[in-house]
């Protein structure tokens, strides 16, 4: 086994709530794939914005707007080089991945015509599956479905058989949150312009963990939250590529999208201004690429051996219990592990983990589609992060073990 | 028995039990007992929809008090719903819709009432409560 060569215990005096306990016990954090902790870089760069110069961007003549205008700037220029976009004009700061999803599910509203086709890969999050149902409603378009696997891999072979002149877009998540699978999307994106259509990737769960470069995989739309990424909530990114969107229509109207209003005509801003109507969440806007830079620091490349690390540490001691199950082994996966024991309701083995310290996700992680493919309820979902050590998964185990003894 | 009464008689149940562990393991002592609402009343109809376990509760008259059976997928849940049932079923509609639940912070389970918890029991009581009143119209007329 690799022996990882980051210094985990300096990392984690970087997260301050890590220190905390929980119903008496030292807090083990497993909730990573729900929201990523915190680190002091971030903390910091958050309290620096409202102790020095909070002010509205894009319109004030004074110096504080000015500062407040120019940091924002740059931390869309952090997201644009971190993601490899072409243009920083091609980076929208959105609410958060959701945000993302919606605004383009919108702006297709106009390109698409009754009949159209648009598929969906089984494993995708509820917001990556309502708002193009409701986009079909809106066009009269078909939405059609990429099955998966036992393994909970996707079919490529039935993508093929789908795909079809008719497809306008493709929607896939680059990883599952329920199952921690990692999709082929370059295949998935090279497919589906071979017959013309538009490529939107939920990057949210892959951000953490992979470092997606937009231009090598000639994706459409790729969308992110930060505080999956050690960020804050409530802000995240859509990349478009410009062509695309230039041709969408804007989203929501206010003031910062406009170029010129009369009660007569507006015309709109120019990108990326064109998509952020209104003040934006400017702190969570530098917020998020002092967390880009804070990562980039650790270096994705360390972060994705180690957690592999821990997956695999993770996996083995978990497979030692008696009737257990781990839903979601396809070859390639993050650090999530999804899971149940035999006879018991996820609901209850997240409780007994609760009052051990231990937090975890339980449920159908938005994801029912999954979880009606395998028949049950829901999973117990440990899912892992740089900051996370083998101890804290010993404590998990030994967490799991006591409550099937208590539960079975 | 008055609502109230049992209420107190539970809180003392729970008071022998020194920490969360053994207060757990009661509860789902409760849990794995009989079944406490006939398969067929597991109906979507009698469903708490929307949360993480499933809840049943499905309610009847017997005379001029309600009688409840629930159940729940979750054994946890399960064991809150036996001590709940005891506290309200088998009482006057009225005496249900008076009653309130502070007993469960009593007895170290305040928790699982949170609004925010997915696990169908605030949205049980509220169903238990709108049973009494249904039927509370019901028995005037």
């Amino acid at each position: 086994m690799v022996i990882s060569t980051l210094d985990i215990k300096a990392i984690r005096e970087d997260f301050p709530i890590l220190n905390r306990e929980v119903n008496g016990k030292p807090l083990v954090y497993f909730d990573n794939a729900a929201t990523s902790q915190t680190p002091k870089q971030v903390i910091d760069a958050i309290v620096d914005y409202y102790e020095n110069y909070n002010a509205n961007i894009h319109r004030g003549v004074h110096a504080l707007s000015q500062e407040a205008t120019d940091k924002y700037e740059i931390a869309r220029q952090k997201i644009q080089k971190h993601f490899n976009a072409k243009n920083s004009y091609e980076i929208i700061f959105t609410s958060g991945t959701t945000h993302g999803i919606n605004l383009v599910a919108s702006g297709f509203t106009s390109l698409l015509e009754k009949g159209d086709e648009i598929i969906v890969s089984a494993m995708e999050h509820h917001s990556n599956i309502v708002p193009w149902q409701m986009l079909c409603e809106r066009t009269g378009a078909v939405l059609k479905v990429i099955p998966m696997n036992q393994q909970g891999e996707l079919l490529m072979e039935k993508f093929s058989e789908i795909l079809s002149p008719k497809t306008k877009l493709v929607f896939c998540n680059h990883v599952s949150n329920a199952l921690g699978t990692i999709n082929p999307i370059e295949k998935i994106i090279d497919m589906a312009h071979g017959v013309g259509a538009a490529v939107l990737i939920d990057g949210a769960q892959a951000a953490p963990h992979i470092k997606a470069d937009v231009q090598a995989l000639d994706v459409d739309f790729y969308v992110v939250s930060a505080h999956k990424m050690c960020g804050p909530t409530g802000v995240g990114m859509l990349y478009g590529k410009e062509e695309w969107l230039n041709k969408l229509p804007p989203y929501q109207g206010g003031g910062e999208m406009i170029a010129e209003v009369t009660f007569e005509k507006t015309t709109y801003a120019e990108l990326p201004h064109k998509f952020e109507a209104g003040t934006p969440n400017i702190c969570g806007g530098i917020a998020f690429g002092a967390a880009l830079d804070y990562m980039n620091n650790i270096g994705f490349a360390n972060i994705v051996e180690y957690e592999h690390e821990l997956l695999e540490y993770a996996t083995q001691e978990l497979l030692k219990i008696e009737g257990l199950k781990i839903y979601g082994t396809a070859a390639h996966k993050t650090a999530v592990i999804s899971f149940n024991i035999e006879g018991v309701h996820p609901y209850d083995v997240g409780t007994i983990l609760d009052k051990l310290g231990i937090a975890v996700r339980t449920g159908h992680h938005c994801t029912q589609p999954i979880m009606d493919f395998y028949g049950i309820p829901g999973t117990v979902r440990a899912s892992f992060s740089f900051y996370n050590t083998k101890e804290e998964i010993d404590v998990l185990v030994a967490g799991v073990e006591r409550a099937k003894n208590m539960l079975v | 028995m008055k609502i109230k009464e049992i209420q107190e008689e539970i809180v003392d149940e729970f008071s022998m039990f020194d920490d969360w562990m053994q207060r757990y393991e009661y509860m789902i002592e409760l849990g794995k007992s009989l079944p406490m609402i006939d398969e067929e009343y597991k109906t979507d109809d009698n469903i708490i929809k929307g949360c993480q376990s499933k809840v049943w509760v499905h309610a009847e008259l017997d005379g001029d008090k309600l009688v409840f059976t629930a159940d729940s997928d979750a054994i946890i849940t399960k064991g809150i719903i036996a001590i709940l049932i005891r506290a309200f079923s088998n009482q006057k509609p009225q005496d249900i819709i008076d009653a309130d639940t502070d007993f469960i912070d009593e007895i170290g389970l305040k928790e699982h009432l949170s609004p925010t918890r997915a696990n169908g029991l605030v949205s049980m009581i509220k169903q238990l409560k709108l049973y009494a009143i249904a039927y509370q119209t019901q028995l005037k007329n």
